[in-house]
């Protein structure tokens, strides 16, 4: 450590000594309170960026939903509604539509997919129902997840109606179909022909207002 | 009050005041109230040791258990928690605060600062670590036992399907987090502002440039911890939905937050391990390190590529193909820089005259099981053959190797090269290379056989496995206990050198040792650097 010592005549820091004859000529030693001062700030400035960063760990949440939502690569779809603007059909193409349905552990409902796939074209308006039914003596809420497999597709799947876009209440030994209006924008990319369409039923009711307006359809 | 007056009085820097060596408080007194980086440095390493030693008992659970297949010794739940404890004790309370130990001890001697900058925030920042790891271990004893999650604590896991004491994990990191966080910004502001007048910032021993490196990481990712434990703190007791589908939360987002902490957090358990690595290969090749400045700058390289790679953990979580290139090509652009550094250790070696001192010979195993760390690590970076090894031995294999042939090994090499400045006499040699040899066959034997049972299939964290295994598994757990049992002569070495037993030591105590802490007396003085020494 000896050969740099050409151009380190930048201020550096020493503890000060009031004997300044023991120190390198070059500078004016610090006192000791002067150093502690010059500590003091450093670390603030520190304890700043410290906080800075739990701050960023927070904004990572919006960040992730703002990211997700721009690229959907985390496959969920809009929770709101889309208006079908009378796009043009694209007959040329034909995209397979699978829906699966799973309840989350601890969910006793019945929750399956009158339709199990759909072919449709871009642009194309279609309706599937899904059934549910409370087996339990118990009034639940549910709530509905999408979740599009490949992601990508997600950004291009427009709903006009979900049950999903809502909680949904059964009371005790209650059934009822749930409809889903879709239409897939004639935007997707070329080499998505099949998608998935999951949706996982979750029993919020401990979380969810005892009043919640629903429109359902029972059959 | 009235003690920090007392503290005052000898954390003098002033120089000018010869008698405070006489006040030292005697007894428990002197450790509680320390500020003296010197006393504080053998606080952190004996909590390390200590730490090393529960956690390694743990280990020795899981290994009894996967001695045979079935489930004969432990409860499955056991099992769980003794792997997840067993992962938190070994980074947050062995590696973390090894590290910590030895950057206290060493860091103002090597650049000439009578001590750390902030002594007080120094003792309470080391105070408040047993605390965290009570809080950690009582947990294992409550109804429903302690946390069971892994040390990852992946949402939903620890949110939905853990016990009450997630709130005492919690916490227990919270203050594991602000601990690391002061004693990191203890370190930026010491080599900031207290360096000797000459000392800069290209002639700092390298252990201080890792250092620095280091506790810039922690400052940026322990609050990013803290938060995450927060998140899943509010998600389990008070109805938040961050990770909750739900509520519309995402629990992969869980996977990302905490891989943003996870991944800088691996490089803030190996940074300094190579530092030290850089102190010793020179002093034993009686040679130059080969370039001391592509080190500097190959370090801080790992420490900005750890921040763009941490999806890597994530391969099969469903991430579009973009995205897993991405993360691909980063991580393997890690090895670059890793690869100067391991190129840089053996030039230096390459035509040295070398003298083969235990020190040495911890750091050359360092070497070369490092290297073979590193490589499943790349292994382990090509997305496609991911999906294969995700969450099998051979992950477990790969940062084991890191981890303990690297960190551990590294720390084992700090301590007997800086040791005989400690204490002032040389450890007994005799136990010093039994130890080695014993951990290093065993530690071979125990982690090697992972590579192949995880290449075959057997995954990580289950209690059972198949008995295609049996075999392999029977050997890892020989190495286990054999290195287990390895420590133990580390202790007793470890205790006969604090009671100052051996031949007393040169102040340059290695032939070839340069560096300012080789020229105060050994062993160090209670105060050093009171008036700063002049930089050549």
């Amino acid at each position: 450590m000896s050969e740099l010592s050409g151009s380190n005549d930048k201020a550096e820091k020493a503890d000060g000594s009031p004997e300044s004859g023991r120190t390198s000529e070059t500078q004016v030693p610090k006192t000791r309170a002067e150093a502690a001062a010059e500590n003091a700030k450093t670390a603030r400035t520190l304890v700043f960026v410290v906080i800075g960063m739990l701050g960023f760990s927070f904004a990572l949440v919006p960040l992730y939903d703002v990211f997700c939502d721009l690229t959907g690569i985390n496959g969920k779809t809009s929770n709101e509604a889309a208006v079908y603007e009378s796009v043009i059909i694209d007959e040329s193409r034909t995209i397979k539509v699978e829906f699966i349905t799973r309840t989350h552990s601890g969910m006793p409902w019945e929750f399956t997919a009158q339709t199990a796939e759909v072919a449709v074209h871009p642009g194309e308006m279609s309706e599937v129902a899904f059934y549910v039914r409370n087996p339990t003596d118990r009034d639940i809420i549910a709530q509905a997840i999408p979740s599009v497999s490949p992601g990508t597709a997600a950004l291009f799947v427009n709903k006009t109606e979900c049950f999903c876009f809502k909680h949904q209440p059964l009371k005790a030994g209650e059934e009822a179909l749930m409809p889903m209006r879709f239409y897939v924008d004639p935007q997707l990319p070329k080499d998505i022909t099949v998608f998935t369409l999951q949706y996982t039923l979750y029993d919020i009711s401990a979380k969810a207002q005892p009043a919640v307006d629903v429109a359902m359809n029972n059959s | 009050m009235n003690t920090e007056t007392v503290n005052d009085a000898h954390d003098s820097h002033d120089g000018h005041d010869a008698h405070h060596e006489h006040h030292i408080p005697k007894g428990i007194l002197r450790w509680l109230f320390t500020t003296n980086h010197k006393d504080i440095g053998t606080l952190y390493l004996w909590f390390a040791f200590i730490m090393f030693l529960i956690g390694g008992a743990m280990a020795m659970v899981i290994r009894a258990e996967l001695f045979q297949p079935g489930l004969q010794i432990v409860e499955p739940h056991f099992f769980n928690q003794m792997t997840t404890v067993h992962g938190l004790i070994m980074v947050f309370g062995a590696v973390m605060p090894a590290f910590t130990g030895l950057a206290n001890w060493l860091v103002p001697m090597m650049i000439g600062a009578p001590d750390m900058a902030l002594p007080r925030m120094n003792n309470w920042s080391f105070w408040i670590l047993p605390f965290a790891f009570l809080i950690l271990l009582s947990s294992l004893f409550m109804d429903g036992g302690g946390p069971a999650f892994g040390w990852t604590f992946y949402a939903p896991l620890s949110t939905q399907y853990s016990g009450d004491s997630t709130a005492l994990f919690v916490f227990s990191v919270h203050i594991m987090g602000i601990s690391s966080i002061m004693g990191a910004i203890n370190v930026v502001v010491t080599i900031l502002n207290m360096r000797a007048p000459g000392m800069t910032y290209m002639k700092m021993p390298l252990f201080v440039w890792t250092w620095l490196i280091t506790a810039f990481l922690l400052i940026a990712v322990m609050p990013v911890l803290a938060g995450a434990v927060t998140m899943v703190l509010t998600d389990k007791f008070f109805g938040t939905s961050f990770f909750d589908a739900a509520g519309g939360g995402d629990p992969v987002m869980f996977q990302h937050i905490f891989w943003f902490f996870g991944h800088p957090e691996v490089y803030i358990m190996i940074l300094p391990a190579f530092g030290i690595i850089s102190a010793i290969v020179p002093t034993f090749s009686r040679k130059k390190l080969f370039g001391y400045a592509s080190m500097v700058y190959a370090t801080a390289s790992i420490a900005l590529l750890s921040f763009i790679v941490w999806a890597h953990h994530m391969f099969t979580t469903g991430m579009p193909v973009a995205a897993e290139m991405f993360f691909m090509f980063a991580t393997m652009l890690i090895s670059v820089p890793t690869g100067v550094k391991v190129f840089n250790w053996v030039a230096t070696m390459w035509r040295g005259s070398l003298t083969f001192e235990v020190p040495m010979m911890f750091a050359i195993a360092f070497i070369v099981l490092f290297t073979i760390g590193g490589l499943s690590g790349l292994m382990l970076a090509i997305t496609p053959v991911d999906f294969q090894y995700h969450d099998t031995y051979f992950v477990v294999a790969h940062f084991h190797y890191v981890l303990v042939t690297g960190a551990v090994f590294s720390i084992m090499a700090a301590v007997y090269y800086w040791l005989p400045k400690w204490t002032g006499k040389m450890f007994d040699i005799t136990l010093a290379k039994w130890h080695f040899w014993c951990s290093l066959i065993s530690v071979n034997v125990l982690f090697f056989p992972m590579h192949f049972v995880g290449l075959a299939g057997m995954p990580r964290r289950i209690p059972d496995y198949a008995l295609q295994f049996a075999d392999f598994n029977k050997w890892i757990s020989i190495g286990g206990f054999a290195f287990g049992l390895s420590q133990l002569i580390f202790l007793v070495l470890i205790i006969k050198a604090c009671r100052k037993i051996g031949e007393p030591v040169s102040d340059q105590v290695w032939e070839g040792a340069e560096g300012l802490e080789w020229e105060i007396p050994s062993p160090a003085p209670y105060h050093t650097f009171e008036t700063p020494p002049v930089i050549r």
